[in-house]
């Protein structure tokens, strides 16, 4: 198990030095000149040159490639040179509410996906199969985008149940952070109606993240489900007497639940990387909003640590069910 | 002697997209208390299906009884409920497959699974299921009963871990477990090493003496069931054509079918003689040839096995053949 975790752990920094070889060549391809950008509008020649020696831009290429590994191995992702913050530092500000809203709508698309899945599955071919069908279809066909504001019109503007956008009411004063994820923080500090109202303004976004994500979950947990249900080891628990709940509950669903397991990590990556179009649609302050609004104005240190932030999610969550399967399968274990 | 078993005229079809394949087709069979019968016949004649119908396992739909009865001490299977037929599993009749490797869960302890079938069969039985500690003594009982040493270590040990000929035993120890009255063995030793094979009979040989069972032992190799058991029923496309007892239908069989498969092997009925492979294959289960279903390949056939299905007749005590043409 050892050597298992290690060389998963190995292969994980494999993909973070990947990641960050990617995000420096893309950031160094990009049209736009950042120099040129942080100099202002109206800059003469040669104060664009000065911000180019004070950005380090003058440099050679393979040396500020050195600097850029050695900053973000400090944890320094630079500064915007649109509005000379600290990029770290906004991260840090808007990641939480990008986080929060990323774990709500996991834990919908978990919570919701495997079970009807597994009820499909138990049902395969009757009605509830033909209905969550046509469900994860439309979850995994629509864009996310288009579905948003749909969403919005519909139930925001129209009926009105639920804000349109934002996190919280302007006149809301948000709860002092602790964690800076708001509904943790609102109950931490014990303010109840805060916790509901950032509920309701995280309701809509959330669903529209989670309907994809949860409309995969159901379909590889149904078909690998359906896939475990006529295996010979299923067909030998019920000739022995294995109870059929513990048949579905243990038998089978613990090994449906290996490739549901990759989904769900590739969706968690997936699902930060939508949050982009998303969190424009529903103004929600996260990374996603951020990196779009750097974006338009050619920022590019801000993208890349974001597009950072992404990838070191997705790997993350990609360890982390490499971890999961070698606890659910002993022949990893013992490989 | 008490009848256990008694399939009467029992027809299975399967309904898929290609059409409805109509695997089982009239067995009649009848296996008293403790009796050893043997099944065999070529690949895809339908004996796994028909072991599976002794508990209910074909999947349904696809699968669909069109006739018959298959009666347990008196009480028809067919007409029972799920939770009754789960009383039977394990308890009355319990089943021994053909590839060890696939009928053990891959991602289970061996004793998780011993455990499951041995509380999941005192629940049907209307109790509470004993302790997991009390199922793990009576799993690590049965396993040293089937000849495994270190059982505790054995128990905390997943199946990829064991080799095929231990696996067999552990499936073997679980089909003790409820204390069976009928051994269902399908090809239990076809998965398995030659050597393998002949302890593993050994095994299931002194099990069912030992614990007076009833033994359906299933396989396509007549050397196999020659060794075990008393009666040899053969089938073809899903029918009984001779049942016998082992050492008759060996010295002498009735049915053509039955004689070509015993000149088709090398080692039983006349030594000296060359085996023969039996010309033909084996006939479409979507669209069976009509009235006797080996006519296509059969010597003897004539104008009526064309048409007309033999039914089966006793022709010499304790011998029946379903040919038009066979005398004894
Ligand atoms: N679930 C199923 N759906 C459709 N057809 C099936 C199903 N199970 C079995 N059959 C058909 O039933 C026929 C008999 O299969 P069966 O497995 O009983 O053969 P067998 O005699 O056990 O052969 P083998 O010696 O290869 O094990 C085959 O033609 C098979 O295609
Ligand atoms: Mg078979």
């Amino acid at each position: 198990m050892l050597i298992y975790v290690i060389r998963r752990i190995g292969l994980a920094a494999l993909m973070l030095f990947g990641l960050v070889c990617i995000t420096f060549t893309i950031a160094n391809v990009a049209p736009s000149d950042p120099a040129a950008l942080a100099a202002g509008p109206d800059a003469s020649r040669s104060q664009i040159e000065q911000a180019r020696r004070d950005y380090g831009l003058d440099k050679p290429l393979p040396e500020q490639f050195l600097r850029y590994v050695s900053d973000l191995a400090q944890g320094r992702f630079g500064r915007s040179v649109a509005t000379g913050r600290d990029v770290g530092t906004d991260l840090a500000r808007y990641f939480p509410a990008t986080l929060e809203l990323c774990v709500l709508a996991m834990l919908t698309g978990v919570l919701v996906g495997l079970p009807l899945g597994m009820l499909s599955a138990l049902h395969k071919d009757g009605p509830i199969d033909h209905v969550t069908r046509i469900f994860a279809v439309s979850g995994i066909a629509l864009p996310p985008f288009w579905f948003g504001l749909l969403l919005q019109l519909l139930i925001a503007t129209w009926l009105g149940w639920l804000p349109t956008s934002g996190r919280l009411s302007v006149v809301t004063e948000p709860p002092d952070p602790i964690t800076g994820l708001l509904l943790l923080d609102a109950l931490l500090r014990g303010q109840g109606g805060i916790f509901v109202e950032g509920l309701t303004y995280m309701i809509l976004p959330a669903l529209v993240l989670s309907f994809p994500c949860l409309a995969s979950i159901l379909r590889v947990n149904r078909s690998e489900m359906v896939e475990a249900l006529r295996a010979d080891y299923v067909v030998s628990a019920r000739a022995h007497g294995v109870t059929p709940w513990r048949i579905v509950a243990v038998h089978a669903l613990k090994n449906a639940m290996l490739p549901t397991l990759a989904i769900i990590g590739l969706r968690w990556g997936w699902m930060m990387s939508s949050t982009v179009l998303v969190e424009t649609v529903f103004d929600w302050p996260g990374i996603g909003l951020y990196a779009v609004s750097s974006a338009i104005s050619g920022d590019f240190k801000p993208v890349m640590g974001v597009t950072m932030i992404v990838g070191v999610n997705f790997m993350i969550a990609n360890l982390l069910v490499d971890l999961l399967y070698g606890v659910l399968d002993p022949r990893l274990r013992s490989a | 002697m008490t009848t256990l078993l008694e399939i009467a005229d029992y027809r299975l079809a399967f309904d898929t997209f290609d059409g409805t394949h109509h695997v089982l087709d009239g067995i009649d069979l009848r296996l008293d208390a403790g009796e050893t019968l043997g099944v065999v016949g070529e690949t895809g004649c339908g004996k796994s299906v028909l072991a599976r119908s002794l508990l209910q396992l074909n999947p349904s739909p696809p699968a669909r009884v069109v006739s018959g009865a298959i009666r347990f001490r008196g009480e028809d299977l067919l007409r029972l409920e799920e939770a009754a037929l789960r009383r039977l599993r394990g308890r009355a009749i319990a089943m021994v497959f053909q590839d060890p490797a696939s009928y053990l869960n891959p991602l289970l302890a061996v004793a998780t699974q011993m455990e499951d079938a041995i509380r999941g069969q005192d629940s049907a039985a209307g109790g509470r299921p004993r302790p997991r500690r009390a199922a793990r003594a009576l799993a690590a009982e049965l396993l040293s009963a089937v000849g495994l040493p270190e059982p505790q270590r054995l128990l905390a040990s997943h199946p990829h871990q064991l080799s095929g000929g231990m696996r067999q035993r552990v499936l073997i120890a679980m089909a003790l477990a409820g204390e069976p009255a009928l051994l269902v063995a399908d090809e239990p030793t076809t998965a398995l090493d030659v050597t393998v094979q002949a302890q593993v009979l050994a095994l299931i040989d002194g099990l069912v003496r030992a614990r007076g069972l009833a033994l359906m032992l299933i396989s396509h190799d007549l050397g196999v069931v020659s060794a075990s058991c008393a009666r040899v029923a053969v089938m073809y496309a899903g029918t009984v054509v001779e049942e016998a007892p082992t050492p008759e239908l060996i010295a002498r069989p009735l049915h053509p079918y039955a004689q070509g498969l015993i000149a088709a092997v090398p080692d039983l009925g006349r030594p000296e003689a060359k085996p023969r492979g039996m010309p033909g294959s084996i006939p479409s289960l979507l669209h069976p040839p009509s009235g006797c279903r080996f006519h296509p390949r059969c010597p003897l056939a004539s104008e009526r096995c064309r048409v007309e299905k033999p039914l089966r007749r006793t022709l010499l005590p304790g011998r029946s053949v379903a040919c038009h043409h066979a005398t004894p």
